[in-house]
């Protein structure tokens, strides 16, 4: 068969990507994923948006993905809804260095145009009354931040990618992809070889693997990140409620449950994504210390997903060096279904030998090559 | 008996209507499905819709019930409460 392009990974980065090239007139896009539609970290994600970052880029591509978000039911012209939540995130800090430390990314924040601003520990308590104000020093507060259903979001973006002529293959691995003097030729599945000299690596978690397919070595790694839900209860919550410090965000979503989540530390660079009881614990004394009530809420259900690491926490999108027509996609950090629709554009600009919209040059994999020191972004759980 | 009138979730509050919505569109898998309304993500955790919603799919597939793949089952077995999870491990450690 043959394909103009091959997109390996449904999660919301590859239908973003496939969405994007068939709006620009691409055609033959074919995209592969080996499990279901959203089976990968974007349907395991806490979903939230938020553009309270440390780093420039991370700050201007939430921005500009917030902005599409907030249109992606009329863009996408989607049947059904989002459900995009705009009511903040609430971030607190834990020790005088983060409160300092806050102070500057709120200026950062507000010279790009976002509306975060550095309130007290009494004007959060009127944000989000049930909060142990003895947790905190200070918080910081972005109104537009929120979030968004994952399942239906990737689901918005597959539906209007298959409307203009994308063909899907879902149940279906790749296994090989083959290059003649660096260039791809070709991308072959347990089902079918797919001819073509384009490949994007959207694989989430697997990115590595893929990368090596094409002889290509991506300094990234999967880590298991851990997440649960309780039962729903009437609206009592309206933003996130997050810590660096203290590991841990947690939101009421707008079906009433609870969602909450927090690294773990030491984790393995591995594939497992089992649940374990030492998050549950942990869990479990980290959000009762912060919001009490919470601890009234049965808890029904745990899972988790990989976090796709990069050495400065911040994704690598677009071309490589050692591989002609391979571009990739990866690296979110734990930090991908927020720039979604960043990603797609950006990727389909590169693809499409267009102008970027932004500059590529810290989201380009060369950076570690060409940077001495790499500003690492330091507001992640 | 319309099809509307049919509960197959009770925790989600989903009608046989909607399944078969899915259904025709594509999406013949209880992940798929699942993700899209919710079904089995309730308080009870798909026990009481789960097999409901297998024979669905097989009936539409017009496959054997078992051919229908059943979704991953995720801790806990029922309900605990975050505040008895503290209290439980208090004195470890
Ligand atoms: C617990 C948790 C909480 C998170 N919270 C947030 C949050 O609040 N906000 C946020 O923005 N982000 C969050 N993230 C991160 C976010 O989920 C990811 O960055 C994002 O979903 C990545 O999307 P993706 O499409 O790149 O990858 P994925 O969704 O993982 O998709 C990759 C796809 O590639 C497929 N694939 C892999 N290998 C192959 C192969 N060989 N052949 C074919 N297909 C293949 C997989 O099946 C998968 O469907 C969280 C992640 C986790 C795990």
């Amino acid at each position: 068969m043959n394909a103009n392009i091959v997109i390996i990974g449904a999660g919301i980065s590859g239908t973003a990507i496939a969405y994007y090239l068939a709006a620009k007139g691409m055609k033959d896009i074919v995209v592969v994923d080996k499990g279901y539609l959203t089976n990968g970290a974007t349907g395991r994600c806490g979903a939230g948006i938020r553009q309270q970052w440390a780093t420039k880029m991370n700050c201007i591509m939430a921005k500009k993905s917030v902005e599409f978000y907030e249109k992606a039911n009329q863009t996408l012209k989607y049947p059904g809804d989002i459900e995009f939540k705009q009511e903040g995130y609430l971030i607190v800090a834990v020790t005088p260095e983060e409160d300092a430390q806050f102070s500057k990314n709120v200026e950062l924040q507000n010279s790009l145009g976002i509306k975060s601003r550095k309130i007290t520990k009494e004007e959060a308590k009127e944000i989000v009354p049930h909060i142990n104000t003895d947790m905190f020093i200070s918080a910081t507060f972005c109104p537009t931040d929120g979030h968004i259903n994952p399942f239906k979001a990737n689901d918005a973006f597959y539906q209007a990618a298959k409307r203009l002529g994308v063909s899907f293959y879902f149940h279906e691995a790749v296994q090989s992809i083959q290059t003649v003097n660096h260039k791809v030729v070709s991308v072959t599945t347990d089902k079918h070889t797919f001819e073509t000299n384009k490949v994007v690596n959207a694989a989430g978690g697997f990115a590595h693997e893929i990368g090596l397919m094409a002889g290509v070595p991506i300094p990234v790694y999967p880590e298991k990140h851990e997440i649960l839900v309780t039962e729903p209860i009437e609206k009592i919550q309206g933003p996130m409620v997050m810590s660096f410090g203290k590991n841990l965000y947690c939101q009421q979503v707008p079906q009433g449950s609870f969602v909450m989540g927090r690294g773990t530390p030491g984790a393995l660079h591995n594939h497992d994504i089992e649940s374990s009881w030492e998050f549950l614990d942990e869990m479990a004394k980290t959000v009762v210390a912060f919001l009490p009530v919470v601890g009234e809420l049965r808890v029904i259900r745990q899972w988790a997903g990989s976090y796709n690491m990069s050495p400065d926490r911040q994704p690598i999108l677009g071309t490589v060096d050692e591989c002609e027509g391979f571009y990739v996609a990866c690296g979110f950090s734990g930090h991908g279904f927020m720039f979604a629709p960043i990603t797609g554009l950006l990727l389909s600009e590169i693809i499409l030998n267009q102008p970027t919209s932004i500059d590529m040059t810290e989201l380009c994999m060369n950076r570690f090559k060409n940077q001495k020191t790499i500003e690492v972004e330091k507001s992640v759980v | 008996m319309n099809k509307k009138d049919i509960i197959i979730c009770r925790c989600e509050d989903i009608n046989l209507e909607q399944i078969h919505d899915l259904l025709d569109q594509g999406y013949t898998t209880i992940e798929d499905i699942k993700r899209l309304l919710r079904i089995g993500m309730g308080p009870c955790q798909g026990k009481t819709c789960g097999l409901l919603l297998q024979q669905e799919i097989a009936r539409y597939l017009k496959c054997k019930t078992e051919e229908v793949a059943l979704p991953k089952i995720r801790p806990l077995v029922t309900g605990v409460k975050l505040k008895a999870i503290v209290e439980g491990t208090k004195d470890e450690r």
